[in-house]
């Protein structure tokens, strides 16, 4: 927990080199149940190294469930989750984290009074020193905070300065980089542009970026066409809980994502309704770019929905 | 984090304080205000305006045996300021710390004379009472989430009903007799109690230990990962616990530390005075906290020092000892608390804002 996690991240890159094409996180046919309420439903999701994994989907579309999952605060009920190939049940974030998985909130990210270096390596602290004359190695912590931020190109004069006098954007990126830092192989990006405004969130992209480039697999939660289209590989839309469209970036435009985004199917059948009832010129509402995508089998919720 | 308002403010500021788009840098904070932003450097100035005030206004006080005797006023306040404001930083504050002093006196007290044991062994027993007192209250407040004013005004309540009846049941008085003729009496009382000669001025040996605490704890605070747990939990808990700092284990120790600190008072008082009266020790909870918050400890937890606190003790210890030295009716302490606790708390309030806000 202290100084041996300490590049960790460089030993894991060389493991996963090799295998770059296999996924180091994989769901097949996940699916969560609380009690009666069936959350989540026959999702398949891989994350490969070096690559940005976007799920999209409106509020109450399982997108919580999903990363609850992956980063080990829920275990799945159903279908299989894989880890470098092998099936795995996480019980606490801490297991997530020791397989390199690492959830950054928006809200649970730093403590906004302590000075960079010190949000940076919390919880995991560099000492030198033995018995009670263990002591912070504060030199060393902030000189690797600063290494590790200049590498994330994110560039701080003062180091002292409380995090909560960072913007939002640079916050989430402290957050990061301090994933990265303590060995996390994959990235779990909880809405990260969710409260920010157009120019932080371009911050916030560009780290998701470099993170990619540092052969990170980065799973990006958001509900924004737009953000995802900028920095994915790979797009997964969720809807009442089932996977509604999965594309590879050269398989969908951004047309067709915003469109799947901004309700769809649905969309389509409310423009039959409405041509129905007469008074909507339906002639003018914009045409629907029908997907060329395949759409998971299981996967007809719109009808279901009233 | 809406606990933590003074640094929000960042959050709606404009990015224009820096190049934000271009690779996040940010303008370094001119050294005025990062001094300022200490938490410890408004009670500094403040406590050197009262010394200066009674030094001009009680000409006795610039004797060198009315200042040990303010030292030492200051100190056994100064020496339970310091877990208490420990605690504050953590974001929790405890009001049993006051009656749980007089506890500590009394298990050690009664304890040796009713079985007529060397006193180490009460000074002892009543340590580990004093700790399972703070691990107790700690426990409470972890595994019930309630907040810490509930928990210990419970046990508040609870340790002074137990001062009274069982002192009363074990001696039939209302204070515990005299064991200055007991076994150990005199090797606890050189460690607690004595008192050394500095210049032909009579120094409490209170007075070191106060500072040497101060400085165990400036270095714990600010040297150690525990220092660094001790701001996180009460800075943001979630935050904290989501990174790994082990929060019920930080909260639990803080709270025994403040018992640490009532037994070493109370074992100043018991070998200091020979005897304990019961019903004691009421209402000094409220002058820890108001000596922590006057020393920049933030109520609400994340911010503070431990050297802040030995000055807000040291304003307490001036100007109750200043009043009588000026010869004013003492009467008028309280309401010089009052206002001093006021005026430090606008003080810090401006400070923060200032020196956060860019």
């Amino acid at each position: 927990m202290t100084s041996e996690t300490t590049g960790t991240h460089a030993t894991v890159r060389e493991d996963t080199a090799p295998g770059a094409d296999r996924p180091v996180v994989e769901l097949r046919g996940a699916g969560k149940t609380y009690g009666t309420i069936r959350a989540l439903h026959g999702v398949d999701l891989a994350v490969h190294p070096g690559r940005v994994s976007c799920v999209l989907g409106d509020n109450g579309a399982g997108k919580s469930t999903l990363i609850k999952i992956i980063s080990g605060l829920h275990r799945h009920t159903e279908g299989e989750f894989l880890v470098d190939g092998a099936p795995v049940s996480f019980s606490s974030p801490r297991e997530a984290l020791d397989r390199g998985i690492a959830a950054v909130y928006q809200d649970l990210a730093t403590v906004p009074l302590m000075p960079v270096w010190r949000n940076f390596f919390l919880g995991s602290e560099l000492t030198k020193g033995t018995g009670p004359f263990r002591r912070l190695d504060i030199a060393r912590m902030k000189r690797t905070a600063d290494e590790e931020l200049r590498t994330m190109g994110i560039v701080l004069d003062d180091l002292e300065q409380p995090v909560g006098t960072l913007s939002g954007g640079q916050r989430q990126c402290v957050a990061i980089a301090r994933a990265v830092h303590f060995g996390a192989r994959v990235l779990i990006l909880d809405e990260p542009t969710a409260a920010l405004g157009v120019k932080q969130s371009g911050v916030v992209l560009k780290y998701i970026a470099a993170a990619r480039e540092r052969g990170l697999g980065v799973i990006f939660i958001t509900h924004n066409p737009h953000h995802a289209y900028m920095v994915g590989d790979h797009f997964s839309v969720l809807r009442l809980g089932t996977l509604e469209l999965s594309a590879a970036r050269s398989e969908i435009t951004l047309d067709t994502l915003t469109h799947h985004m901004a309700g769809g199917a649905e969309l389509t059948a409310l423009k039959h309704e409405l041509a129905r009832v007469g008074g909507v010129d339906v002639d003018e509402l914009p045409e629907d770019p029908e997907p060329s995508v395949q759409q998971p089998a299981a996967s007809d919720p719109v009808e279901g929905k009233s | 984090m809406s606990r933590t308002e003074p640094a929000e403010p960042a959050v709606g500021a404009p990015p224009a304080a820096g190049p934000v788009g271009s690779g996040g840098r940010t303008r370094q904070r001119p050294p005025a205000l990062r001094l300022l932003a200490r938490p410890e450097v408004g009670v500094f100035l403040g406590a050197l305006a009262v010394l200066v005030f009674f030094l001009i206004a009680a000409p006795s006080v610039r004797q060198g045996g009315s200042m040990a005797t303010v030292l030492y006023q200051s100190s056994t306040i100064g020496i339970m300021a310091l877990p208490v404001a420990l605690l504050m930083i953590g974001g929790e504050f405890d009001l049993s710390a006051g009656v749980a002093v007089v506890t500590s006196a009394l298990t050690a007290s009664m304890l040796s004379y009713q079985l007529t044991v060397n006193v180490w062994t009460g000074v002892l027993v009543a340590l580990l009472v004093s700790l399972g007192a703070g691990a107790f209250n700690g426990w409470m407040l972890v595994r019930t989430g309630l907040p810490s004013f509930l928990v210990t005004l419970g046990t508040f309540l609870i340790l002074q009903g137990v001062n009274l009846a069982v002192t009363k049941l074990v001696t039939g008085n209302v204070a515990t007799d005299d064991i200055s003729d007991m076994d150990g009496f005199d090797q606890a009382k050189a460690l607690f109690a004595s008192s050394f000669g500095v210049g032909g001025v009579q120094v409490k040996i209170t007075v070191v230990w106060w500072l040497v605490f101060a400085a165990l704890a400036t270095w714990v605070l600010l040297r150690t990962r525990y220092g660094n747990w001790v701001f996180a939990v009460g800075g943001d808990r979630e935050s904290a616990r989501a990174v790994g700092v082990p929060v019920t284990f930080t909260k639990v120790t803080l709270f025994m530390l403040v018992g640490f600190g009532a037994w070493f008072v109370g074992m100043h008082q018991l070998f200091s005075f020979n005897t304990v009266q019961s019903g004691e020790g009421v209402g000094q909870e409220l002058i820890y906290i108001a000596a922590a918050v006057i020393g920049g400890c933030l109520l609400t937890g994340g911010h503070g020092s431990a050297v802040g606190p030995v000055f807000g003790a040291f304003m307490f210890g001036m100007v109750n000892q200043g009043i009588v030295y000026a010869g004013w009716n003492p009467d008028w302490f309280k309401a010089f608390l009052g206002v001093m606790l006021l005026g430090a708390v606008l003080v810090n309030l401006w400070v923060r804002r200032t020196a956060i806000r860019r």
